[in-house]
This record gives structure tokens, C-alpha cells and sequence, in this order.
């Protein structure tokens, strides 16, 4: 054998090993200099008002973290990025806030598929990515990483918790009117899977494109039913826009209006009339602070921060989500990604709206789920539009069991 | 409700919906049919006047008064965006203006978005067309049938001026053939400003009307553009009667389409679209050779 080719031979293997090489290892994280947490989200498009609570309230996590000392005088930053609703331009620019900005964490994401593309990126970099937007397929183990945390409920609990309310109280004959991808689907089972105890029976599933401006040619249909409960499994504009339809066509004097997510960012937007007696879940009310101490807490520093603003749903989980990384980053005192994991996995707290803590297995957020019902009279303000209906308490048992996703126990 | 009441009820709901397309083809057509400008911005105006429309309406309570506000303005809109930006690039093929006007639409969007923020306007039906009505097939929604009678009532007006008036004469014979119409010592330039803001303003009102039944955002106008296309392809570009026809008959397909394979209601009117573009290519009405 010549030299050359032996040359040849080594550098060819050098490729190799260059080509095998995790990508975690080109990233090596800065282990001082401010913490970085890298923050895309849905600035513009359908979700645009959504997005905007989801970094006020991460800011408020970061300005306290920063006012409390940091980790060890370490402050913290947020970098926001624009995902445009949009799983390809989320995963560039999740790349990009890893690689270039060196983000330390990743929180973030409205919508279930560009959550997994956020998840993706981070995942295989052995960034953490918390991410605050429903799903049940990131928990799966086919999605899920060490690294991947599921800050938001997920259409299981959510479905689930709405269900149990509605169906003995209002109906079994159920119709859905469904915006066509991960989201819409997965509530459609959470519901069918919740509803199978109680014998109720599936009418029509309606699959409408994400981004909808007229419903009206699904309507028809759907009244000639005559169903006990309507659920819309959309989401932001898309669910103002069919409810108000909906309710136009003269839908609601028969048939129950439900949506597995009522926001109040949602019911502001669209107005009381609008969403007047619909049925919904919800991660967080700020009527809580009724009963909650941590509620009433968060409620006023959100207050103070923004001109007396209350926070919604998304804010909370902006907040509670960021808080926690920041509080593990803490216990663990490092930003190191292995460290944090554990850390987090150890974390129990209660930053909003009672105890939560990650189930082990796959990371997902234990939490409490509320059902709240939308109103037009007796508001005490502007902001007073719901009536905590229901109560679910943080339980495992109304999650998928591990060994359902895929995890060893 | 029987069968038949249902297609029934289907069949109306496609024609207010349809009614909503023709009414933004025709500002589309005729701007292109008079000045061979393919305007892009158009969806953009559609969202200015529904933003002007739920501001005033807002500020005013009369429902007529911004429906004349949003006349107006965004027309004058129309004729500003013609004389300063569209004029300078005439005689230079239909692609200059096509880029000019797809630029300015993002313009738009961004502006809107500074001045009214991200999130949207609440936007609410006139107290007095709230609700429902029996029309004898079953219930529907009272504001989509005034909807239609706006509609009608717009393109009434719209095709006497056009037909009756002695403008009307003027921009038919400018649309045929200019050079005899200047020759004829008339301002062609000014009929073109004037067809120009007529189309965006019509765009303004289809923008206010549809308000009340969709979310006023900024990003609204960008679906109805493309919509707006398929009506005026379909139509035959530059045909006034034909956008009218065309833009009821996407409204049915799409709405009968979407009682049967709801799926397959988005693809049905692209489907339609390609049908007419092989079995006659200038459109349903359309003359051949504009473009050329």
C-alpha cells in the first residue's frame, strides 16, 4: 500500500469521524456571561395576541430572576424570535438562536407541529426546550428527549378534564368542527377518549384548514344534526372567527358551545356576546387568586409590570415556565443542560396556580386543570369573563400512562 | 330539515359567501380589465377598509357612515397609490406594477400593524342585523343576507354607472382603445386615476361588510387575494359580468363542495379554476390578449 493511499485512507476516516460527531459537541455552552434563553413564538399571524402574553409573562420571570442576583450574579436575557406560525421557519430560527446567539435554553412555541420542530433542533443539540403550547405527541418517546419538557397541559388533561364536566351536564350526541392538523386532531381523541365511559356519540368531525376566514359552509350541516354539544377543536382567530359564525347561524339555542382551550386572550378579543356561555379548559384564570395564594401573587407583580394588566393563559405559562429553568438553573448552579434536566425533574413548585411538579418519565408538567365557563353579566371589570366551573386536580392518572407513550415506567 | 332543505340552505350560504368574491373580483377586474395593471395590493385594501370600517363604526355607531368613510378613503387611497406610485411605471409591461403593488401590500400590512397593533380589532354585527331568520329552508343569519343585498345593491350601481352614465362611456371607450379617446381630446390619465380608486374602494367596502363575520387583522386581506384571483381568472380577467357570475358560482362549488367532503371545499375552487383555465383560458367571459 503506497503512502498516498494511506493518506487518502486517514483523512477519509477523519470525514467520517468529523460526520458522526454529535452535534452537541460543536456547541459547547458558555458557562458564564448572561444566560441566554432563546424564545420563538408566533409574533405574527392568527396567534400574534397569544404570543405576546407568552413574553410578557417570561419577562417578568427574567426581571425578577435578574433582581433576586441572577445565578451567582449571572444575569439572565430573552431572545425573542418571530416563528411565523411556521414548524420550518421556527426550526431556523431555534438553529439559529443555539448556534449564533448561543442561547443557554430554549422555551417557546405556539402550535403542536412547530413545537416538534422546535423540540427537534433542541433535542439534538442537548439543548433544554420547555415547551408552553399543547401536545401529547412531544411527550411520546419517539419525540421526547431528556431535554424535552412539556410546560403546558396537554390535550389529554385538557380534553379530558372539559369532558368529564360537559358530557353528563349537557349531552352525548357530540359534533366536532376541527382545524386540520396535530392540534385539532389530538383534541378530537382526547375528547372521544374521555367521552368512552360515558357512551357519547361522535355526529360529525369537521376538519377545516388552519387559518379559516369563513365557516359558514360547515354550519348547515352540522344544525341539520342537531347535536347536544358543538366542540371546536381550533385555536386563536380561527376560534373567534367559527364561534361567532356559529352563534350567527342561530346554532347555540339547541347545542352547547365547548372548546378544549378558552383563553382570555380570546374571549377579549372576540368579545362577550361572541363567546357568551361557552364551555371551555384552561391552564390558568386570573380569578384564581380567589382561592390561590400564588395566583393572587403573580397576579400583582403581572399588574404592576403592565399597567394593571392581568396575565392570561399564555402569560402564565410564559412565566411559570421560565421561572422554573431559572430556579433549577439555581438548585442545580449551573446552566450545564444535564444538571438542569435533573434539577427540573427534582423541581416541585407552585409559581401561579397551586403545585406542579414533571413527571419523571417524560417530563410533562402535573398540573391542576380549570373549566371555565364565559359570561356577559355579573362582571365585576372588564377582565372578569369567566366562571371557574370546575376544578381538576393535579392527578397522573388522567395523563396517558408511560408505558402508553413509549417509557420504561 | 329534509335533504333538499339542506342543499337549499347550502346553496344560499355559498351565495353570500360568493356574493363577498364577486364584489372583490370586480374592483380586481376592472382595474385590470381598464388598466392592464394586476393589482396585488388589492387584498391589502380590502383589509385598510375593514380597519377603517370597525374604527369609525366604532367611534360613530352608524354602520352607514362607515360604510361611506371607508368609500372614501379608500378610494382616495386608490387614486394616491395610482398617481404617485402605479403612473410613473405605464407602457412598461404588467409585470412592473404587478411587483410594485405586491411590495406596497406589505407596506400596508406592516403599517396597520404599527398603528393597531398585532392582535386584531373586535369587530361586531350592526345591533340591528343581529341573529337569525327562518327564509323558509331553515334559519340564516340575518347579516349574510343583507350581505347579499349589499352586494347587489353595489353592483347595481356600479354597472349603471358604468353602462348609463356618460363617465361610464368614457372609461368603456378609454378601456378599448385610448389613443382614438385622447385623440378625441380627452384626459385619459384621469379616467385611468379614476378607475384606479373605484376598484379600491370597492375593495374598502367588501372589507367593512365582511368585518362583522370575520376577525379584523392584519394579515385578513391575504387569503381573500388569492380568492379574488381564482373569481377573476374564472371570470376572465377584466370582465365585470364575468367576476359577478364567477364569483357566485366559486361561492356555491366551494359551499356545496364543503357539504359533501368538507377536505376537498378549499381544493374545489382551485379545481374549478383549472377546469376553466383548459376548457377556455381568457375565462368564463374574458376577451383574449390582455396580458399580451
Amino acid at each position: 500500500m503506497s503512502e498516498t493511499n494511506i493518506r487518502r485512507r486517514k483523512l477519509l476516516l477523519s470525514a467520517a469521524a468529523a460526520a458522526t460527531t454529535p452535534f452537541w459537541i460543536n456547541s459547547v455552552r458558555a458557562q458564564e456571561g448572561p444566560i441566554r434563553i432563546g424564545y420563538p413564538v408566533p409574533l405574527t399571524g392568527p396567534y400574534a395576541a397569544e404570543a405576546k402574553d407568552q413574553v410578557q409573562g417570561a419577562e417578568l420571570a427574567i426581571m425578577e430572576f435578574n433582581e433576586s442576583g441572577g445565578l451567582n450574579g449571572r444575569k439572565c436575557e430573552l431572545l425573542v424570535r418571530d416563528t411565523k406560525l411556521s414548524p420550518g421557519e421556527a426550526a431556523t430560527r431555534t438553529l439559529e438562536l443555539i448556534e449564533k446567539d448561543k442561547a443557554n435554553f430554549i422555551v417557546g412555541s405556539l402550535s403542536s407541529s412547530v413545537q416538534l420542530a422546535v423540540n427537534n433542533v433542541a433535542k439534538e443539540r442537548r439543548i433544554i426546550y420547555s415547551s408552553i403550547s399543547q401536545s401529547d405527541t412531544i411527550n411520546e418517546v419517539k419525540d421526547w428527549s431528556p431535554y424535552t419538557f412539556h410546560e403546558a397541559m396537554n390535550p389529554t388533561m385538557t380534553a379530558g378534564a372539559v369532558g368529564r364536566y360537559v358530557f353528563p351536564k349537557y349531552g352525548k350526541r357530540i359534533a366536532f368542527l376541527t382545524a386540520d392538523y396535530a392540534y385539532g386532531h389530538e383534541m378530537v381523541k382526547g375528547f372521544q377518549r374521555a367521552g368512552k365511559p360515558f357512551g357519547v356519540e361522535t355526529l360529525i368531525d369537521i376538519r377545516h384548514p388552519i387559518g379559516a376566514s369563513d365557516y359558514s359552509t360547515f354550519l348547515p350541516r352540522i344544525m341539520s344534526l342537531k347535536p347536544d354539544i358543538l366542540f371546536f377543536c381550533n385555536f386563536g382567530r380561527d376560534l373567534i372567527s367559527s364561534i361567532k359564525q356559529a352563534g350567527d347561524f342561530g346554532l347555540k339555542n339547541n347545542t352547547r358551545f365547548v372548546t378544549p382551550q378558552l383563553t382570555l386572550t380570546a374571549r377579549l378579543a372576540g368579545g362577550s356576546d361572541v363567546f357568551d356561555g361557552v364551555i371551555g379548559g384552561a391552564t390558568y384564570y386570573w380569578r384564581l387568586e380567589d382561592t390561590v395564594p400564588s395566583a393572587k401573587a403573580f397576579n400583582d407583580k403581572y399588574r404592576k409590570a403592565y399597567a394593571g394588566a392581568v396575565p392570561s393563559d399564555f402569560s402564565a405559562l410564559g412565566y411559570s415556565s421560565v421561572r422554573a429553568i431559572l430556579t433549577a438553573a439555581r438548585n442545580a448552579g449551573s446552566t450545564d443542560s444535564d444538571k438542569v434536566s435533573t434539577a427540573l425533574r427534582q423541581l416541585k413548585y407552585d409559581f401561579t396556580k397551586g403545585p406542579e411538579y414533571y413527571r419523571n418519565c417524560d417530563h410533562q408538567a402535573v398540573q391542576s386543570v380549570l373549566v371555565i365557563e364565559s359570561k356577559s353579566k355579573n362582571m365585576k371589570d372588564k377582565n372578569d369573563v369567566f366562571d371557574i366551573v370546575a376544578i381538576e386536580k393535579p392527578d397522573e392518572s388522567h395523563l396517558r400512562s408511560c408505558q402508553e407513550l413509549g417509557h420504561k415506567a | 330539515m329534509t335533504d333538499l332543505n339542506l342543499l337549499l340552505l347550502q346553496t344560499v350560504t355559498g351565495i353570500a359567501l360568493g356574493s363577498v368574491y364577486a364584489l372583490l373580483a370586480i374592483g380586481l377586474s376592472l382595474i385590470f380589465g381598464m388598466l392592464t395593471v394586476v393589482n396585488f395590493a388589492h387584498g391589502a385594501y380590502f383589509m385598510v377598509g375593514a380597519y377603517i370600517g370597525v374604527y369609525v363604526l366604532s367611534a360613530t355607531g352608524s354602520f352607514f357612515a362607515s360604510l361611506l368613510a371607508v368609500f372614501f378613503s379608500t378610494g382616495l387611497f386608490g387614486l394616491l397609490t395610482e398617481r404617485v406610485l402605479v403612473r410613473p411605471l405605464y407602457g412598461r409591461g404588467p409585470d412592473y406594477p404587478l411587483l410594485l403593488t405586491f411590495g406596497l401590500s406589505y407596506v400596508i400590512i406592516d403599517v396597520i400593524r404599527i398603528i393597531f397593533g398585532v392582535e386584531g380589532l373586535q369587530s361586531s354585527t350592526p345591533a340591528a342585523l343581529q341573529g337569525s331568520v327562518n327564509i323558509g329552508i331553515g334559519y340564516f343569519p340575518i347579516y349574510r343576507l343583507f350581505l347579499i343585498a349589499a352586494a347587489a345593491v353595489i353592483i347595481t350601481a356600479l354597472w349603471l354607472f358604468i353602462e348609463k352614465s356618460r363617465y361610464g362611456l368614457i372609461i368603456r371607450a378609454g378601456a378599448r382603445d385610448p389613443e382614438i379617446v385622447r385623440i378625441l381630446g380627452i384626459d385619459v390619465a384621469k379616467v385611468w386615476l379614476l378607475v384606479f380608486g373605484l376598484g379600491t374602494a370597492i375593495a374598502g367596502l367588501s372589507g367593512v361588510l365582511a368585518a362583522p363575520i370575520r376577525t379584523v387583522t392584519p394579515e385578513m386581506g391575504i387569503p381573500v387575494l388569492v380568492e379574488s384571483f381564482v373569481v377573476t381568472v374564472v371570470g376572465g380577467m377584466g370582465s365585470i359580468g364575468g367576476a359577478v357570475i364567477a364569483g357566485l358560482l366559486v361561492g356555491v362549488v366551494y359551499s356545496l363542495t364543503a357539504l359533501y367532503a368538507p377536505a376537498l371545499a378549499e381544493l374545489s375552487i382551485f379545481a374549478l379554476m383549472a377546469l376553466v383555465l383548459v376548457v377556455r383560458p381568457q375565462g368564463l367571459f374574458g376577451r383574449e390578449g390582455l396580458m399580451e
